[in-house]
């Protein structure tokens, strides 16, 4: 045993390289790629049942039904329209991707457990998120299709929009918690009050509208303008078929994953426990607290999704412009006169 | 006033709120979904699906070719030829139904004297090969053989109103 573990430090050492990529692929990646298979399965069971529907139930009691699913999407035919620009066509779902999957590694999962614990974590996720539309905006023009274009135009005014009053949400907090590093964002939320020491009661209506903007961001219901259906087909990605599909939708679902894991970790306390740390065992943090907030967030998305219309599109910005960033400017002030009458103390 | 209420109300959320409890509650519903193959629903002894031609218990086929049906059929999706047996009685020697014209309605069934053509409570068949969709006489006789008791079990159920 120790000689397999000397060898193994050899190894690493000799090669830190392929070392890192190991460690990113085993981490973040692939259970990422297993989450998202396993939350498109839940959506289709949440929405299903909520509209007094059984959603899938026959390949492996529905259990397999994301397999299948991935596996016909990768034996279908990529076809790339003749008159696409074809070099931008497919470099656009990796544009998608890529920023979707970079943006975890300064997410923590609990204690320590992060890959890059940097200061400037919080801009490092603003900078990967608002990246993501990148691939979007090059999807749509690329295809050379008027429903693809007026998707990519939507998604990219709506991204740019909410990024504001997102961006403006996360001023409070850095307000509130006196940094950057996404760690010890969470650990400025500790305290002997337990829940009451979240941010999201201070910070209440930043909150709420970083949760929304967050499902906006992701283009998710009742944001999903960028392809609706009733008047795009479906937006951005009409002309892609096959596993460039595939990567988009990986893009989106990992997109949605990130928010439901952010929305814990700036104003739910992420790993801490919702109770006073005096509590014994309940009380200390881990990762199964954040687990277990990530999945309440997530079965909102879906709760959001089988619940509400798609919104207009004026309607949309006029949320975004009007409600949303007046809002936020004026509880980041709040944020402010609470901080510096020492009702909350940053780093504390 | 008015506006100012509505105003909070909508900063609040509230009816977004509502409807997501409305959503909330339907999720632990009872779900309506019938797996069909596995399970169905119960069928009404009225139910029109397949047609069959029914006999007699001595075996004697009902059918006295008065082309009563194939009169009032409104699809004309019925053929019907007729001859007299060596004992004197008028009997079909072709009957057939195009069931690609067919429209179910069941005034076949209703114009029959001798309750001879029926429609059968079977929804589930399909057809292989081209011309299957014509049923001639012989098949007609037979799905009537094979569905007597359920057949007989309908009408019996129903002849209290008619």
């Amino acid at each position: 045993m120790d000689q397999m573990l000397s060898l193994f430090n050899s190894y690493t050492a000799q090669f830190p390289t392929l070392w890192l990529t190991l460690k990113i692929l085993l981490l973040p990646i692939l259970p990422l790629i297993i989450a998202v298979a396993f939350y498109t399965l839940a959506e289709r069971w949440v929405i299903g049942w909520m509209q007094v529907r059984r959603g899938p139930v026959y390949i492996g009691m529905g259990i397999l039904q994301p397999f299948a699913d991935t596996f016909k999407l990768l034996f279908k035919e990529l076809i790339i329209p003749s008159k696409s620009n074809r070099f931008l066509f497919r470099l656009a779902p990796m544009l998608a991707l890529i920023p979707a999957f970079a943006a975890w590694a300064v997410v923590p999962a609990g204690e320590g457990m992060v890959h890059a614990d940097v200061n400037a974590g919080l801009m490092y996720l603003l900078a990967m998120t608002s990246m993501g539309v990148y691939g979007i905006i090059l999807a749509g023009w690329a295809s050379n299709s008027k429903y693809a274009f007026l998707g990519a135009m939507r998604a990219a005014a709506q991204v740019i929009s909410y990024e504001i009053a997102m961006g403006f949400a996360l001023v409070g907090v850095l307000i509130a918690s006196g940094t950057l590093n996404l760690s010890e964002i969470v650990q400025a939320q500790a305290g002997n009050l337990g829940i009451g020491e979240w941010f999201m009661w201070p910070l209440f209506p930043l909150f709420v509208i970083y949760l929304i903007s967050g499902v906006a961001e992701t283009n998710r219901a009742p944001f999903d303008v960028a392809e609706g259906e009733s008047e795009i087909v479906a937006g951005f990605h009409v002309e892609y078929s096959g596993s460039a599909f595939a990567i988009f939708f990986l893009a989106e679902y990992t997109n949605m994953i990130l928010v439901s894991f952010l929305v814990p970790l700036f104003f739910m306390g992420g790993w801490l426990s919702p109770f006073p740390q005096g509590w014994g065992w309940i009380g200390t943090g881990g990762p199964h607290w954040l687990a277990l907030k990530v999945a309440i967030i997530a079965f909102s998305f879906l709760w959001f999704r089988a619940t509400f219309p798609r919104y207009r599109y004026d309607q949309i910005m006029r949320l975004g412009w009007k409600v949303f960033i007046p809002i936020t400017i004026a509880w980041v002030m709040v944020t402010g006169v609470l901080v510096y009458t020492g009702v909350l103390v940053p780093n504390a | 006033m008015n506006a100012v209420v509505r105003y909070f109300k909508s900063l609040l959320l509230i009816e977004l709120l509502k409807g997501m409890a409305l959503t909330g509650r339907y999720l632990f519903a009872p779900k309506y979904t019938v797996r069909y193959p596995e399970e169905s629903i119960p069928k009404s002894n009225r139910f029109r699906g397949l047609h069959a031609l029914r006999r007699y218990p001595n075996g004697e086929e009902r059918c006295i070719a008065c082309k009563l049906c194939e009169a009032v059929c409104p699809a004309l999706a019925i053929t019907i030829d007729s001859e007299q047996r060596a004992d004197g009685s008028r009997r079909t020697t072709r009957y057939e139904i195009d069931l690609f014209k067919c429209i179910f309605c069941g005034f076949c069934e209703e114009s029959c004297p001798v309750d001879s053509i029926v429609e059968t409570h079977v929804h589930e068949y399909h057809f292989e090969h081209r011309g299957e969709n014509t049923l001639s006489k012989q098949k007609l006789l037979a799905l009537g053989d094979r569905f007597e008791t359920e057949i007989a079990a309908a009408r019996q159920q129903d002849a209290a109103y008619r």
